[in-house]
């Protein structure tokens, strides 16, 4: 758990960064640091760590005021990933990812195993990459080595600095799904900073969003984005958000609430989707075909029945458009 | 081609003999000056303010003429009753390689791209760590540069040193040139040179063994 208590982060006379910030990361959850560049998202980052120093109030990360705590000791403890990766040239993969274990002082057996879970963990063959220098891999495959390397030492809370941001958007997304997976495996206290909207609602269990310093609003994506509490809020997810909304519910939702249409095996051409698949990658794949209807699928690959663009816009307006208090042009 | 043969064969003790000198007094030297030098460049980066006066005075220190120098050291050195020999000349050198050993380091650890730096420290290491795993090795390529440069500046600045009185091969030219004696002055030279390049290449093969295989391209 991380606790801003008035947090101020002001660099010179004029500059006030962060302004007297209040907020509470829970146990386990992702919290997305949203807003526009220079909002001072890095810079609240960089004060949990004390890479950046505290102005005015206090941080407590697990009980703990971090000023009580030994910058060096409180670092090895929260897990640190930025936007370049910051992987050193100079050091093997193995090396790399083992940074903070060896600065632990753990011994070899440990760090070998440790290193060969968190390899597998991001899909990776240990026995290939271990000998490896970070030139000889490509920027996906780095950034998913910069996100281990915060996880070695299993540290209870993450930082991230726009983990992804230099990431094409295909590998992007699979990264974040692959993180997702992780998270849920792993279950870390993180705070994440994006400056992307569709990034911010995916990973979030909560968005804290920023504008010059201050907290607009903090909250779940999707009370965000169906109850704005002003205007910046919903101008910032911008008029489209029913559709982004579409994306945290998934077919699984809809089939819970409204139920699937039956499977019309006249129509040829037909594709499948995943039950858990997100409804707004659904829209996209029926928009994408011939055919009106897309087939869905449980997790055993069983044909549980089909999903239509009426069927969607159905459960839109129930379910989404019903909540949102300003109206939707979406 | 004969007398060659028979000059070589009366001098060749002579001539390697010299050689030795040249290259003990080079090699204390830039031991000396790698000693002084890469942790006064690491210093310097943590310092700007001092960093611009240092790196100036270096500058200025090399553009002084080599003869000039050493004959400023001669009255220095009197003083403790060293004023000819080995000490003003090995002192001079250590001078002049100050410049290209200190501003390389210096230069070298400053362009050690930032975001390293910050994930080093994000990750907990404290100074040391960071500049012995991170910031030295990277750096490394650039700092060998500028004492491979040095070396060479030195072996040739280093016949001056027979001047005072220090011993090297500049006794084969300087002797050459007095007595008119051209094999003298040619074989003095070209034992130059071809120490300059074998320092070259020892240094060469010592950095590429030094530098891992991630940032030796
Ligand atoms: N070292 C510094 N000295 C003075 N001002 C700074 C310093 N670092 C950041 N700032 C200022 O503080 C504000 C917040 O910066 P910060 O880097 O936290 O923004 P950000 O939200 O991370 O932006 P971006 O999305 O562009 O990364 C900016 O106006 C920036 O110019
Ligand atoms: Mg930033």
């Amino acid at each position: 758990m991380i606790t801003f208590n008035h947090v101020t982060k002001r660099y010179n006379e004029e500059k006030t960064a962060v302004k007297d910030l209040n907020f509470t990361v829970e146990k386990g959850n992702i919290v997305v640091l949203l807003g526009p560049s220079g909002c001072g998202k890095t810079t609240l980052l960089r004060m949990v760590n004390r890479l950046e120093s505290i102005s005015e109030g206090n941080i407590v990360i697990n009980e703990q005021d971090s000023m009580d705590l030994n910058a060096i000791e409180l670092r090895r403890k929260v897990g640190y990933v930025i936007q370049s990766n910051g992987l050193f040239p100079n050091m093997t993969i193995e090396e790399n990812v083992m940074i903070v274990p060896d600065l632990l002082g753990w011994t070899k057996k440990e760090k070998r195993e440790r290193f060969d879970y968190l390899m597998k963990l991001i899909g990776l063959d240990p026995k290939i990459y271990r000998k490896r220098f970070p030139h000889e891999l490509s920027g996906g495959q780095q950034q998913r080595i910069g996100v281990v390397r915060a996880l070695a030492a299993d540290p209870p809370v993450m930082l991230m600095d726009e983990p992804f941001g230099a990431l094409d958007p295909i590998i992007r997304e699979k990264i974040q799904d692959e993180f997702l997976q992780i998270q849920r495996e792993v279950k870390k206290t993180i705070l994440f900073v994006s400056h992307d909207i569709d990034e911010a609602i995916k990973m979030g269990d909560k968005i804290v969003l920023l504008r010059d310093g201050e907290i607009m609003q903090y909250d779940t994506p999707s009370e965000m984005l169906t109850h704005p509490k002003n205007e910046f809020v919903s101008q910032f997810f911008g008029k489209d958000r029913a559709i982004k909304s579409l994306s945290l519910h998934t077919v699984k939702n809809l089939q819970e609430v409204i139920g699937l249409a039956h499977i019309d095996d006249a129509i040829e051409d037909t594709k499948t989707i995943n039950v858990n698949q997100d409804l707004r990658n659904t829209i996209s794949m029926l928009l994408n075909q011939e055919a009106d209807q897309v087939i869905v699928t449980d997790d055993q690959g069983e044909r549980i029945g089909s999903i239509t663009i009426d069927l969607v816009q159905k459960y839109l307006h129930f379910e989404i458009k019903g909540k949102l208090s300003v109206s939707q042009e979406g | 081609m004969e007398e060659w043969l028979r000059f070589l064969e009366i001098n060749a003790p002579r001539i390697l003999e010299l050689t030795l000198d040249h290259a003990i007094l080079v090699t204390l030297a830039i031991i000396v000056a790698l000693l002084i030098g890469v942790p006064l460049g690491i210093y310097l980066t943590t310092n700007e303010y001092l960093a611009g006066t240092v790196l100036q005075v270096a500058s200025v220190t090399l553009t002084i003429p080599s003869i000039a120098l050493f004959g400023v050291m001669i009255p220095i050195f009197s003083i403790i009753n060293q004023g000819i020999g080995f000490l003003p000349a090995f002192v001079a050198l250590v001078l002049y390689s100050q410049l290209p050993i200190i501003r390389n380091t210096y230069t070298a650890i400053k362009n050690v791209n930032p975001e390293m730096r910050d994930a080093a420290i994000g990750m907990g290491m404290k100074t040391s760590q960071r500049l012995l795993r991170v910031e030295i090795p990277n750096a490394l390529p650039v700092i060998m540069a500028g004492v491979r440069t040095a070396v060479v500046l030195n072996i040739g600045i280093g016949v001056i040193a027979a001047y005072i009185g220090a011993g090297g091969l500049g006794v084969l030219i300087t002797q050459g040139i007095s007595r008119g004696d051209n094999y003298l002055i040619i074989s003095g030279s070209l034992a130059v040179a071809l120490l300059a390049i074998i320092a070259d290449a020892i240094l060469l093969f010592i950095q590429k063994r030094f530098t891992t295989k991630g940032i030796a391209n």
